[in-house]
């Protein structure tokens, strides 16, 4: 009976460009990488994956589903570079196939530091996802899957959500599955599901790598193992980034014929289905209770918040950011709220990773600087100067700090 | 490790340079790391290098004197912890680092103090490689005919060659005694000179790379150099990566008093190559934006005056402050006192100083036009003509102590990993290639 359940991640950071101490204009963001690299994804792996699974959808008349979670961040990208990607959403959105789920529009860290911007902006990704697809997100699904029991609370508190997602973490887990759906601790009607982490990867990260014992990996050999499920679990979760299709793993690995095949040769045997989270929330009960005391995530081997938060310039960063919260909401300057938010955007964190920056790892492939120093300075150097201009200073062409700022700056630190 | 064809300790006759911290630069360091290093893994080396008579210090190694022995120095050190070297002194007034401009003044001023001193001129070891008057290029050459005249007595296996003005006694004594010749490049005529590459030197440089069976660069940014500008054949050239010599505290977090004044420094050869210009350029711009800051520039070199004046002319005289050329606890005392190093070199084929700044708990931003800034990843870098950049990365460093805390852990802990150990272990595996019986 394993209905599976597909969930894609749609997420394109807005890069900043290379900005100096010596910088003193509002232009924060490198427009031209942004174009090229929102458009070069758009033709690898959004418009080919969303073009052969509305196919899928019609094909199949209502038995393939699937969801995505789109940022707010990467629509208003592809509002301005690649307007016939939000086209193609548009259609799968007609179908009633496809779900969109909730998160902060600026893929943010703010449920960490401050609960009244996540709520803000929980609700602003709502609005637009229910303008451009005329439905309003019944799941949530916290930016990297970041999870304990507080945000689950907080999720039903606002009592528009029927579920919650995140990362089915062995460790907090222990000898369960996640092959079911479960209750948040604390919770009454909340739901949660959790990513199945090892078909997921089998798909996201291991589908083209050649030492692989289960390469090459194929429809029905995946499809056998989901109907292993059959009889010890509901669901299986499968998440990952939607640009699995076509970008992390590029089409002449195979990908898009996998994924071709995988509707046909899931639905060969009888008793499996695919559902939306929403409708698995709808179908299932929850057989337990899961208590997360400590912050998850989808990231890395630790599963935690490291890849963010994990050194001492990550963690200043993310502080003088929300630390500027007040000040910034009492500017009442559009602009001014808008370029802050924009700062939240976690992949900016992420490049200031020192983790694996020695081994020159996975990261690397998604960090637009040389190294995580140059990232943080960069970073720093945007915030100081949204900070003068949201303090109403003039800035004369040279800034110029006096010798009490220099000084109080030192003492902040 | 390190043994010939019949199972013995390979045994070296090494070209070098006399070792800290009676020398500048990093060309005695390396030498010094890297025959300890080899002393370690049991390679037997004889360490031959040129010595003035009127030298006027002692080192630790108790080098005898070569007017104390009618045969150019012997003596196997007993004081210090190297007992696989043999130490052998050939008196010259060859100087690392040396041109042939700065070698005339100074062989006028050793030829005066040797007057002053009631020298006899023509003493005994002179009339042995003849006078070493004449300019440099003839020194080299009588070097070269010294070291075969040494080198007979000797045992070795293989040839070891350090930088150019040995090369040719390198190239004498492997075509002499039939051994094979390692010469290790750790900077070349295009580093030191930019493109007013002096020929003759030049042609020194290439010959001793010619004739070498290895050519063993000190990155891979010189190895590149050496196979586009000196046409190498690219196999014949391997990279061997200098250490550094950890003698730094494991303390992290320091408690020196928070200075109201940060401290930004150079340390080095004020020399073209090692671009002070571009150091103070940068100055300049970190003084448009920070007040509390000075700027030290550590070392010397035919550039020294003009910086002072180029500072005094950029209006930062009274920031930036010139200390001469520092050794042993000076050196150490001023990395305590800096929050930042700088190093915008022009060509730099290794770089030893930074790790050295790394080794001390000095953050460091360096020039990408350098070899070491293919073995550091935690250090900022910068192209070392573009001074705003270098300015923007210095003022963030003195800004944030976030950013000035993970560079000097990460790079503290980063420093450990590059061993002298590992460099001689290199070194000893291309001795054994070499003697390989074809």
């Amino acid at each position: 009976m394993p209905s599976v359940c597909f969930y894609f991640q749609v997420h394109q950071p807005m890069r900043l460009r290379h900005y100096t101490v010596f910088d003193n204009d509002q232009r924060y963001f490198d427009d031209y990488k942004n174009a090229a690299i929102c458009r070069k994804v758009a033709n690898k792996c959004y418009l080919p994956a969303n073009r052969l699974l509305l196919k899928l959808i019609e094909k199949h008349r209502g038995r393939f589903r699937i969801s995505y979670s789109l940022t707010g961040i990467l629509l208003e990208q592809l509002q301005m570079y690649s307007p016939e990607v939000l086209s193609t959403f548009h259609a799968l959105a007609q179908t009633g196939c496809v779900e969109f789920l909730a998160e902060t529009y600026y893929h943010s860290l703010s449920f960490l530091y401050s609960r009244h911007e996540f709520v803000e902006q929980v609700k602003k990704h709502a609005d637009t996802i229910e303008d451009l697809f005329g439905q309003r997100p019944k799941v949530f699904r916290n930016t990297e899957l970041i999870y304990n029991n507080e945000l689950a609370l907080l999720v039903e508190a606002m009592g528009c959500f029927d579920a919650v997602i995140t990362e089915g973490a062995d460790h907090i887990l222990g000898y369960r599955s996640p092959n079911f759906v479960y209750r948040p601790k604390g919770c009454k009607h909340l739901k949660l599901l959790l990513k199945n982490y090892s078909l997921s990867d089998d798909i996201a990260f291991r589908f083209s790598n050649r030492h692989w014992v289960e390469w090459p990996l194929t429809a029905s050999k995946f499809s056998q193992w989901v109907n292993a499920v059959n009889g010890n679990g509901h669901v299986v979760n499968l998440f990952m980034d939607y640009e699995t299709l076509g970008e992390h793993q590029w089409e002449d690995t195979g990908i898009f014929e996998f994924m071709r095949h995988l509707p046909e040769e899931v639905l060969k045997h009888p008793d499996n289905n695919f559902k939306t989270p929403s409708e698995v929330a709808a179908s299932y009960e929850p057989i337990g209770e899961v208590d997360v005391r400590h912050m998850i995530s989808w990231a890395d081997t630790e599963r935690d918040l490291s890849a963010w938060l994990g050194n001492p310039m990550q963690s200043n960063a993310i502080h003088e950011l929300y630390r500027l919260e007040k000040q910034i909401k009492r500017a009442n300057d559009e602009q001014i709220l808008s370029d802050w938010r924009r700062l939240q955007v976690s992949d900016h964190f992420y490049y200031m990773c020192t983790k694996y920056f020695s081994d020159g790892d996975v990261h690397k492939y998604f960090n637009p600087y040389d190294s995580p120093y140059d990232s943080y300075i960069n970073y720093m150097n945007v915030l100081d100067h949204l900070q003068r201009r949201c303090a109403g200073s003039s800035i004369q062409a040279v800034p110029r700090p006096s010798r009490a700022d220099v000084s109080s700056m030192s003492v902040a630190n | 490790m390190g043994r010939n064809e019949e199972g013995e300790h390979i045994r070296v006759f090494m070209l070098g340079w006399e070792f800290p911290p009676f020398i500048s630069g990093g060309l005695g360091t390396a030498c010094y790391g890297l025959t300890r290093a080899m002393d370690q893994l049991g390679v037997k080396v004889t360490f031959v290098l040129p010595k003035t008579v009127e030298s006027e210090y002692v080192t630790h190694v108790k080098l005898l004197s070569p007017r104390s022995c009618k045969t150019p120095g012997s003596h196997r050190s007993t004081d210090c912890d190297l007992t696989n070297v043999i130490f052998k002194t050939i008196s010259s007034p060859l100087q690392a680092y040396a041109t042939p401009e700065s070698y005339n003044e100074r062989l006028e001023e050793s030829l005066r103090l040797r007057a002053e001193m009631g020298e006899n001129q023509t003493g005994d070891d002179l009339d042995r490689g003849g006078d070493y008057g004449g300019d440099m290029y003839r020194e080299i050459r009588r070097y070269a005919t010294m070291a075969v005249r040494l080198a007979r007595s000797e045992q070795f296996d293989v040839v070891h060659a350090h930088d150019w003005m040995t090369y040719p006694a390198g190239v004498a004594v492997a075509a002499v005694t039939g051994k094979p010749l390692v010469v290790h490049v750790h900077s070349t005529e295009f580093d030191r000179s930019g493109e007013h590459v002096n020929q003759v030197v030049y042609d020194i440089e290439r010959e001793g790379m010619e004739r070498a069976h290895k050519v063993i660069t000190v990155s891979h940014y010189t190895r590149s150099i050496v196979i586009s500008r000196y046409g190498i054949s690219p196999e014949k050239v391997e990279v061997v990566y200098n250490g550094v010599e950890r003698n730094g505290s494991w303390s992290v977090g320091e408690a020196s008093i928070k200075r109201e004044e940060k401290l930004v420094l150079f340390l080095g050869r004020i020399t073209m190559q090692k671009g002070p210009e571009y150091f103070l350029h940068a100055a300049k711009k970190v003084l448009d934006v920070m007040d509390n800051v000075k700027f030290v520039m550590a070392g010397s070199g035919d550039l020294m005056y003009r910086s002072v004046e180029l500072a005094a002319q950029l209006g930062i005289g009274h920031k930036v402050l010139f200390t001469g050329f520092l050794r042993g606890d000076d050196v150490r005392k001023i990395y305590q006192m800096a929050d930042l190093y700088v190093m915008p070199s022009v060509s730099e084929p290794f770089g030893i100083a930074p790790l050295e700044a790394l080794d001390n708990d000095v953050p460091v931003i360096i020039s990408k036009q350098s070899g070491v800034s293919e073995v550091l990843r935690h250090a900022l870098k910068v192209d070392f003509w573009d001074v705003n950049e270098m300015a923007n990365k210095i003022v963030a460093v003195l800004r944030y102590p976030p950013l000035q805390m993970t560079l000097r852990n990460h790079g503290n802990f980063e420093v450990r990993k590059l061993r002298w150990k590992d460099a001689a272990r290199q070194c000893a595996s291309i001795y054994e290639q070499l003697l390989v019986p074809a």
